[in-house]
């Protein structure tokens, strides 16, 4: 799960890492009074899950309460790389005298923790890493030894921070590094890390993203950072009812088991779409291994909600799950759904138990119901009727 | 032949007594696997009760440790049924124990765990396949892990997947060759056996005669694959990448599925896989024919 910055910033916080909270506001009269209660120079800066904010016009300066609320109003109307802007932050102008970037980030290429830090640029970064490489370091970190006091003045030499802030940088690395490993991040990211009047060194932005199956094994805190109101309604139902799905733009539904054999589907059923006015899969949805029957009903009361959806294709290999199961879980959706359910249903069902399920199916004789031997067959016919 | 498990494996189930655990214990015993124990410190001393092919009742003892299990009965290979809480610590006790090959079947096992097993690994004798995976088959000798035993028998082909309903699906597509050994080496970011690791296996097998290997989007694994193909492996390599339609930056499923910029597209994996010479298929009956077109000419 990747924060918004303001997010990002109270974990920074929670764990003593230097920085400025600010205020979050949703409209431009909250942005001005939070601007007048800060006094001075405000910085308004569109709170989006995406980088390239400040090009995208979500970051100004603001010299008046008034300015902070001009600003914030345009702000406030942009979508940055498809995101609305719903929030802003606004927060004391602190401009640097030295931009900086750090990192700590899974180097799952070589299974370890990787620190990427420069004194060359903060915002820049990319930039630097094109023209001056070397500039930019990379000190990979062993997670059965992780960052204590002495791998953080290690990094601190290695990234040659100025002697000014350098135990300040030492200090900060370490307390960067306990915000990686006690909330389970999978990035640690602030850029910049700005080197500020007075030798202060400082967490200006802040990037993390969350390593989801440790939110869900022991961070029961991490739940309160997922901004329900703003999720697609289909998707946060079934995140409620504990599936796997991602919702996209085409009309053939997808339900399948596994998250290769699904995304597999989706690919199938786009090659097939080509021959059928380029129709599209309408999501990725894994119900999982060993899902039964109410699982099943459950996907596909997602899915026929979904008012894109045209034709539903179930498409499962029973290893764990069982094919009897799965048929029974669409028979039993669609007598729930009744009347309501008025989509056609292409099922390829191969695995364990697949005579059991294909027998219950057949018995069941649903009129929405069509059953197709092979993968590539039932794509097609999916596809098929997604177009008629 | 085989890679990694054959017909000599002993296997002690961890988690031996939980729901997952007992459900495919039945079903490793019934494949024909040697399943000879299972640990649950809380349950130590008692025994349970599946049923083999003929019918016959299989009486397992559970074990309060891994170390006990090995010293009971020779174990050397050690499927982990474990929830994602506490399986950090149940592969580090079969690591300690000097476990041969650990199959960590489990799924949500966060990332940084997975890494801490990764390091403590180390320098150790133990082989980790996993987490997050369907385990490892060797048709006709052993099975370890989830892999449905009835899809495909023993034949030439060896099989490396990310994804274990693909391996299912790949299998099932050429059962009429048939595996050496199917090997499902999970879809995390972090996993103990990568495709090079069971590339050279499979090359180092005589009677693996073609290599089939399944990525997805996400990571580089299969980049590196692909490099390493180029300098080592002789065998014909027949690849499928799934995910070629999949939107970028979006999760699907997969911890290690998120495609972010150009690298770890699907596209730019089969463009490095073809640079070496390796035949990839559009879709999963697509790849079976590549692969079939090599076995017929064999």
């Amino acid at each position: 799960m990747d924060l918004m910055e303001y997010q990002a910033k109270e974990l920074f916080a929670k764990h003593g890492v230097t920085t400025t909270l600010g205020v979050v506001v949703e409209t431009a009269e909250a942005a001005k009074a939070a601007a007048e209660q800060l006094g001075g120079v405000t910085v308004i800066k569109a709170q989006v899950k995406a980088g390239g904010r400040g090009k995208a016009g979500g970051v100004k300066i603001a010299k008046t309460p008034d300015e902070a609320f001009q600003y914030a109003t345009d702000i406030l109307n942009l979508t940055i790389k498809d995101l609305p802007v719903n929030r802003v932050l606004v927060t004391p102008a602190t401009p640097p005298e030295e931009e900086y970037y750090f990192s700590f980030l899974l180097d799952r290429s070589n299974r370890q923790y990787l620190c990427i830090a420069s004194v060359e640029g903060g915002v820049e970064i990319e930039e630097v890493a094109k023209t001056n490489p070397d500039a930019v370091k990379q000190i990979a970190i062993d997670p059965g030894k992780g960052v204590d006091a002495a791998k953080a003045r290690e990094i601190a030499t290695e990234a040659g921070f100025p002697e000014a802030v350098f135990e300040q940088a030492v200090v900060m690395i370490e307390k960067l590094y306990t915000v990686f490993v006690e909330e389970d991040a999978t990035l640690v990211e602030v850029n910049p890390l700005a080197r500020l009047a007075g030798d202060k060194l400082e967490a200006l932005d802040g990037k993390v993203s969350l390593d989801e199956n440790a939110s869900e094994v022991r961070h029961p805190d991490h739940e309160a950072f997922e901004i329900r109101e703003e999720a697609d309604p289909l998707e946060a139902k079934a995140k409620d009812l504990g599936l796997n799905y991602v919702k996209l733009d085409g009309a053939v539904g997808i339900i399948g088991n596994g998250a290769g054999l699904v995304m597999s589907t989706l690919d199938v059923v786009a090659y097939a779409g080509e021959n059928h006015g380029g129709v599209k899969p309408a999501n990725f949805l894994d119900i999982g291994g060993g899902a039964n029957a109410e699982v099943m009903a459950n996907g596909l009361d997602v899915i026929l909600n979904d008012a894109q959806v045209k034709s539903v294709f179930v498409n499962v290999f029973g290893g764990i799950t069982a094919c009897d199961e799965v048929a029974k879980g669409i028979v039993g959706a669609l007598e729930l759904l009744g009347d309501a359910a008025t989509k056609p249903l292409v099922v390829r069902l191969d695995g364990n138990n697949v005579e059991l399920g294909r027998q219950i199916l057949a018995e069941a004789n649903h009129p929405l119901v069509t059953l197709v031997d092979t993968m590539d067959g039932a794509a097609d016919k999916a596809a098929e009727l997604a177009n008629a | 032949m085989s890679i990694y498990l054959n017909k000599d494996s002993k296997i002690i189930v961890q988690g031996i007594t939980g729901g997952m655990g007992a459900k495919h214990t039945a079903l490793m015993i019934e494949s024909g696997a040697t399943i000879v124990g299972g640990v649950n410190a809380r349950k130590a001393g008692t025994t349970v009760t599946h049923k083999d092919a003929n019918g016959s009742d299989v009486e397992l003892p559970v074990y309060g440790t891994v170390a006990e299990a090995i010293k009971e009965t020779g174990a050397n290979v050690s499927v982990l049924f474990v929830p994602p809480a506490f399986t950090k610590a149940a592969a580090i006790e079969a690591i300690d124990a000097e476990m041969p090959l650990i199959v960590v079947i489990t799924e949500g096992v966060p990332v940084q765990d997975s890494a801490e097993v990764w390091s403590y690994l180390q320098g150790k004798s133990t082989r980790m396949i996993g987490p997050n995976c369907p385990g490892i088959i060797t048709p006709g000798e052993s099975l370890a892990g989830i892999t449905p035993h009835t899809i495909a028998g023993k034949g030439p082909v060896g099989l490396v997947s990310k994804s274990g309903t693909l391996t299912y699906q790949m299998m099932y597509e050429l059962r009429d060759f048939g595996f050496t050994t199917a090997i499902g080496i999970g879809g995390d970011p972090i996993v103990g056996t990568t495709h090079i690791d069971a590339l050279q296996a499979f090359q180092d097998d005589p009677e693996t005669k073609v290599i089939v290997m399944i990525g997805e989007i996400g990571g580089d694994a299969e980049e590196r694959a692909a490099a390493y193909i180029k300098d080592n492996i002789t065998k014909p390599v027949v690849g499928y990448v799934a995910g070629f339609t999949a939107p970028e930056g979006k999760t699907m499923g997969h911890a290690g599925a998120i495609v972010s910029g150009s690298a770890g597209t699907a596209a730019a994996k089969q463009e490095a896989l073809e640079a070496v010479g390796v035949k990839v298929g559009k879709t999963p009956s697509a790849t079976a024919a590549l692969a079939r077109e090599i076995l017929q000419n064999l």
